[in-house]
């Protein structure tokens, strides 16, 4: 299986990225040649093998902690505003969503 | 002062220089950020803010004049731009970041600075630490000191320059599939990897979660665990997948021989396991025979050597190329222009704000990776590919148990290779995926690692001697690593002109 440039277009999307055509064409062999190496990931049989998500689960049982839902955080709002990119009275501007 | 200069000190001669008076906190700082910008050609930094530096410095001169003493108190570190760090940008080599403010510090940060490290700078890396030779930073390559035609290796390239350049006794760095351990090989510097979950990962910049793990990197092995013991402990409240072990001394069997063992052969009794597949033909001639000489010295420390297999190396490529780029395809889908980072000046809607904003803040290897990973989690493509992956991570993480049943530690190349020349694999991303194939493995499994100067290939290069310990066997890998660098001297070796 490999992928064409009208995949390149729709995974791009996805991704929320530009995807003119020359950078496509420059990314297309690159992936495939990427997947070609993958194809060998299906020569293993992984029936009944369960997914390892946290490494040390391999020799211990690990279980994701919660914690209470309680506010833990101080109201930092000035310090966590001041990289944003367009902030007007304390809240984050964005492009008109609703016409 | 004592007749060595500041940059010629490791950690601990540092530390007890600036502890018994002969020289300041604010001393060491200053010549240390001199240096830094005399070799500034080196690339090492990103960042520096001088005025902090030395307000960090002339505090822990008033601590020590009170009387306190402890093993970092006063001693200037740096770290990877990887952490956020507040007073300095924290931008993981990326434009996406260009003068980001943290509002916080990560914990690694804040826990080698309450033990009165002092931050130099920040340091140069792979763009949110994608890469293996530092040439995916946007703020240009850092050149390796043993060869500036060279790369240092990567993603933690600037960490491992400092060191190796003497621009910093010792650094903080990250490594996801091997971006401490290798760049740690190619310039000739101790770093360690620790079992995934000692660290926390709070205000590391996240790439793929379940591998990313901070380190130490420095001069020997002694230096890293007195680091280690500081950034390591829990993190309960902070990151989700930090271990609840206690904290531990990583120092505590430095100098101690194994049991039952003798002062003569320290490291009597340790099987040291060889997978034959990191001495095949995909490993360089002269990585192999350095890497045979530190295990020859191995054996007079009193270790045996056993042939074992890790049946899967050549496969973690193709599983850790899936899982890592799913991963980071979920974490920067966070860079939207919208709350932090860059946003494009013009744009037509919501959508091309998002599109322009990434396009133009992300480098072509994460823009190449955020798209694998949407791909390969994308409707109908998830079993396939990440599920199938984490299942594969399984069968790796269990051959190294069976393994670890014939032997203590593991030992190998970190790299197949010394560093390579800067240009080289430039556009070849499945060249760069392959000259990850020895760490990666105990990167999946999520074992502790270490690379350690195990002497010099063609041309003069530095070649790193990999070792992997099991789970929590952090203090064992130092004890080992120590016990080398007690009877050997490549750790100490410095490039001319450094």
């Amino acid at each position: 299986m490999s992928l064409n440039l009208s995949d390149i277009g729709r995974i791009a999307h996805l991704a929320r990225l530009e995807m003119p055509p020359e950078l496509a064409e420059r990314l297309l062999p690159q992936l495939n040649g990427f997947f070609d190496l993958v194809e060998q990931m299906n020569a293993v049989d992984t029936t009944g093998v369960e997914p390892l998500a946290h490494p040390t689960a391999v020799i211990d049982h690990v279980s994701l902690r919660l914690r209470p839902d309680v506010a833990s955080e101080p109201n930092n709002r000035e310090a966590n505003q001041r990289s944003a990119p367009a902030v007007e009275r304390g809240l984050f501007l964005v492009p008109k969503v609703i016409e | 002062m004592s007749s060595k200069q500041i940059h010629e000190m490791g950690v601990a001669e540092l530390a007890a220089a600036i502890a018994d008076k002969k020289t300041s906190s604010v001393e060491a700082a200053q010549a240390l950020l001199g240096r830094a910008k005399q070799h500034e050609s080196l690339g090492a930094y990103l960042s520096f803010n001088q005025d902090l530096t030395l307000a960090q410095a002339k505090a822990a001169d008033a601590r020590i004049a009170a009387g306190e003493r402890s093993p970092l108190l006063g001693v200037p570190l740096a770290h990877k731009d990887i952490f956020v760090t507040q007073g300095f940008p924290s931008t993981a080599g990326s434009k996406m970041l260009e003068g980001y403010q943290s509002p916080f510090d990560a914990t690694v940060v804040a826990k080698l600075a309450a033990a009165g490290a002092v931050t130099l700078g920040k340091l140069n890396c792979d763009e949110f630490a994608m890469g293996g030779s530092n040439q995916n930073s946007a703020y240009g390559p850092a050149r390796n000191p043993w060869d500036t035609d060279r790369v240092p290796g990567g993603s933690s390239g600037g960490s491992a320059v400092a060191v190796a350049a003497r621009l910093a006794p010792a650094v903080t760095g990250t490594d996801t599939g091997g971006s401490i351990r290798q760049p740690a090989s190619f310039c000739n510097v101790t770093g360690i990897k620790p079992t995934y979950g000692r660290c926390s990962r709070y205000g590391m910049i996240a790439f793929a979660s379940s591998l990313d793990q901070a380190g130490p990197m420095a001069r020997s092995a002694a230096d890293c665990a007195t680091l280690l013991s500081v950034m390591a402990g829990p993190d309960i409240d902070r990151d989700s997948t930090s271990l609840d072990h206690p904290a531990e001394d990583y120092t505590r069997l430095l100098g101690v021989p194994r049991e039952g063992a003798t002062a003569a052969q320290p490291l009597k009794g340790l099987r040291i396991g060889l997978p034959k597949e990191f001495f095949g033909d995909g490993c360089a001639p002269d990585v192999i025979a350095a890497v045979r000489a530190a295990l020859s010295e191995y054996q007079k420390l009193g270790a045996t050597l056993v042939d074992i297999s890790l049946p899967r190396t050549e496969l973690s490529i193709p599983v850790y190329y899936i899982i890592a780029p799913a991963e980071a395809s979920s974490n920067l889908s966070r860079f939207d222009g919208v709350k932090f980072g860059h946003r494009a000046a013009q744009y037509d809607d919501l959508i091309d704000m998002y599109k322009k904003s990434r396009s133009e803040g992300f480098g072509p290897e994460v823009q190449r990776r955020i798209m694998i990973g949407t791909y390969v989690l994308s409707h109908g493509y998830y079993d396939a590919y990440y599920l199938k992956a984490q299942q594969l991570r399984r069968l790796i993480a269990q051959d190294f148990q069976s393994a670890f049943a014939q032997c203590d530690v593991i030992a190998g190349p970190a790299a197949p290779t010394t560093a390579w020349k800067l240009g080289d694999k430039a556009d070849d991303p499945v060249a760069n995926y392959l000259a990850d194939i020895f760490t990666l493995p105990a990167s999946l499994a999520g074992l502790p690692g270490m690379s350690v100067p195990a002497g010099f290939g063609a041309g003069g290069l530095p070649v790193g001697l990999q070792l992997i310990g099991n789970y929590f066997q952090e203090a064992a890998l130092l004890q080992a690593a120590d016990a080398f660098q007690r009877a050997t001297d490549w750790h100490l070796k410095t490039p001319e002109g450094y």
